[in-house]
């Protein structure tokens, strides 16, 4: 093989190759080699381009995009959605807030399901929802305790105050208030029992309230506010406690579709109201609108 | 201490894990993470071959200034690069709204606009190995062949790639892997969608938010294992190229 020739080998190679194809009329040194290039660029964008078609081509199962906060009540339901109906639906979780922006950016999402009504009815206002959606649940918060902290469980917080005094509390884990609606909430409680002040320096703050889990139920925060329903497929690895839905705004979780493409996208946003997505979401420690809890 | 509502929903929750979404590796985000870095490098190829050619031969005014944007994304943060071209494809860009007028989706948060990304974002790993391969032709083994009547089509083909091919194959190698491993860039300009821009270091990132972290241990796993075989083939490529005019 030519690869392994040293350089001046290949110069004798080159000029033995060259002479035997050589033309006697000399071609200009400087041509551009542009034509054969260009006809194989050409060829890689239609491979490109047919590939991503073929890849569109295919029925597209419609993407939900979920609040962190309903993420494992969920996957649950999407597993009894598809046991039921057969189809299946794309799930991409992060911060209220953020995927809201993305939808307004343009992201293919098909169902919104926001756990603020606000961002929805911001979107349904600027025409990038069919309607104003529905609420299908009510969150809770809850503090979360991982183990081995020298936090006391205490839905009341006592313990809380207690221990930013004592120094017991190093970190301690809430969402981004800015963009994640149970920051928000979170932000209220701790404001509401004026701890918000002394704790704020100690505040690690998650993308959204899933990765606020995260930091508060691996030990890497002492504790954290996040929602009830998240802490509740934790407890074999942290204990929770209610924190009294009283003491801040109550988190509506609305959802909306945003078009009218998909029809499993559509059947999806039904079964959400339904019995059995109500059974999944009660038992994930949600409360549903038009129930007393 | 356990508060009381969360005693019945302990026990429903690891029987629905079992049925559920979760899996031990995210085949979707690794299929698409691998399409991705192909298309990647199957794109950059040409370009990379012709701007290193033209870096590495070509003496011109603006080259210094051509070298240093080339460079521009190895340094330039993840984010401000995301941010630069969410603004580039956005909805609201030119680009953004041609591309909607033509096919009809949007570029960002789409398979198609990720690509576009990470082969800007590529472009110096390509771009610079392939011109320190091409560097090292010596002058006089190109003009050879030109004298002998070569086209320079031919030049490329039997003479440059021959003796360039171990920066080409470092470009690839470089290319590929930091196209599985990119996060900042797939992230803003991605999102996080299942199938369309859920890469395999998104889903990493997912995983650990989903408290799967045996799903996220052995997905790193694959991507260590992938980055100690790309450094391995870069070193031993470099070494070959080091050795041949030596």
């Amino acid at each position: 093989m030519l690869v392994s020739l040293t350089a001046a080998e290949m110069l004798a190679a080159a000029r033995a190759i060259a002479k035997k194809i050589a033309k006697p009329v000399a071609r200009p040194i400087a041509r551009p080699i542009a034509r054969p290039t260009a006809r194989a660029l050409a060829a890689l964008a239609f491979l490109v381009i047919g590939v991503c078609a073929a890849a569109e081509g295919s029925e597209r199962e419609p993407v939900i995009a979920a609040a962190a906060s309903v993420r494992f009540a969920l996957q649950d339901v999407a597993a009894a959605f598809y046991l039921e109906t057969g189809q299946r639906v794309r799930l991409s979780f992060g911060s209220s807030g953020n995927l809201a922006r993305q939808v307004r950016a343009g992201a293919p999402y098909d169902v919104f399901l926001s756990a603020d009504p606000r961002y929805v009815e911001e979107l349904a206002r600027d025409g990038f929802a069919l309607d104003a959606g529905k609420n299908y649940l009510l969150g809770r918060l809850a503090l979360v305790v991982p183990r081995g902290s020298p936090l006391a469980v205490d839905g009341s917080l006592a313990d809380l105050r207690l221990a930013l005094s004592d120094g017991r509390l190093k970190h301690f884990a809430i969402a981004n208030p800015e963009h994640a609606p149970y920051g928000q909430r979170a932000e209220q409680v701790l404001r509401r029992v004026e701890l918000w002040d002394a704790i704020r320096a100690r505040l690690v703050f998650g993308e959204n309230v899933g990765q606020a889990a995260q930091f508060a139920v691996s030990g890497n925060a002492d504790g954290g506010i996040i929602g009830a329903a998240l802490a509740s497929a934790l407890t074999d690895r942290a204990s929770a406690a209610l924190i009294p839905k009283q003491w801040h705004a109550p988190l509506h979780h609305r959802a909306v579709l945003l078009n009218a493409r998909s029809a499993s996208a559509r059947s999806f946003y039904e079964y959400l109201s339904s019995a059995n997505a109500r059974t999944l979401f009660r038992k994930h420690g949600f409360d549903l609108p038009g129930e007393s809890s | 201490m356990r508060a009381p509502c969360f005693e019945n929903t302990a026990s429903i929750y690891p029987a629905s894990r079992a049925e559920g979404h979760i899996e031990a590796m995210d085949w979707t985000a690794l299929w698409l993470s691998l399409r991705l870095a192909v298309f990647t490098v199957v794109l950059l190829l040409p370009v990379g071959i012709l701007a290193g050619r033209r870096l590495a031969y070509g003496e011109f005014a603006a080259k210094g200034l051509v070298e240093a944007l080339v460079a521009l994304p190895l340094v330039l943060p993840p984010t401000v690069l995301g941010f630069y071209l969410l603004g580039l494809f956005g909805a609201d860009s030119p680009l953004g709204s041609a591309w909607q007028a033509f096919t009809g989706t949007s570029l960002v948060f789409s398979f198609e606009g990720l690509l576009l990304a990470s082969v800007i974002v590529n472009l110096p790993f390509a771009i610079l190995p392939m011109q320190r391969g091409f560097e090292a032709i010596p002058r006089e083994v190109r003009e050879a062949g030109a004298c002998c009547g070569m086209t320079p089509w031919q030049v490329l083909r039997r003479i440059e790639m021959p003796l360039a091919w171990p920066g080409v194959l470092t470009a690839s190698v470089l290319s590929f892997a930091h196209t599985l491993g990119e996060f900042g860039v797939v992230l803003m300009v991605g999102g996080n969608i299942p199938g369309e821009t859920e890469t395999i270091s998104i889903a990493i990132y997912d995983r650990v938010q989903a408290f799967d972290n045996a799903a996220a241990a052995r997905m790193s796993a694959l991507l260590l294992v992938v980055s100690v075989v790309t450094i391995a083939l870069t070193f031993a490529f470099s070494r070959r190229l080091g050795r041949r005019f030596n």
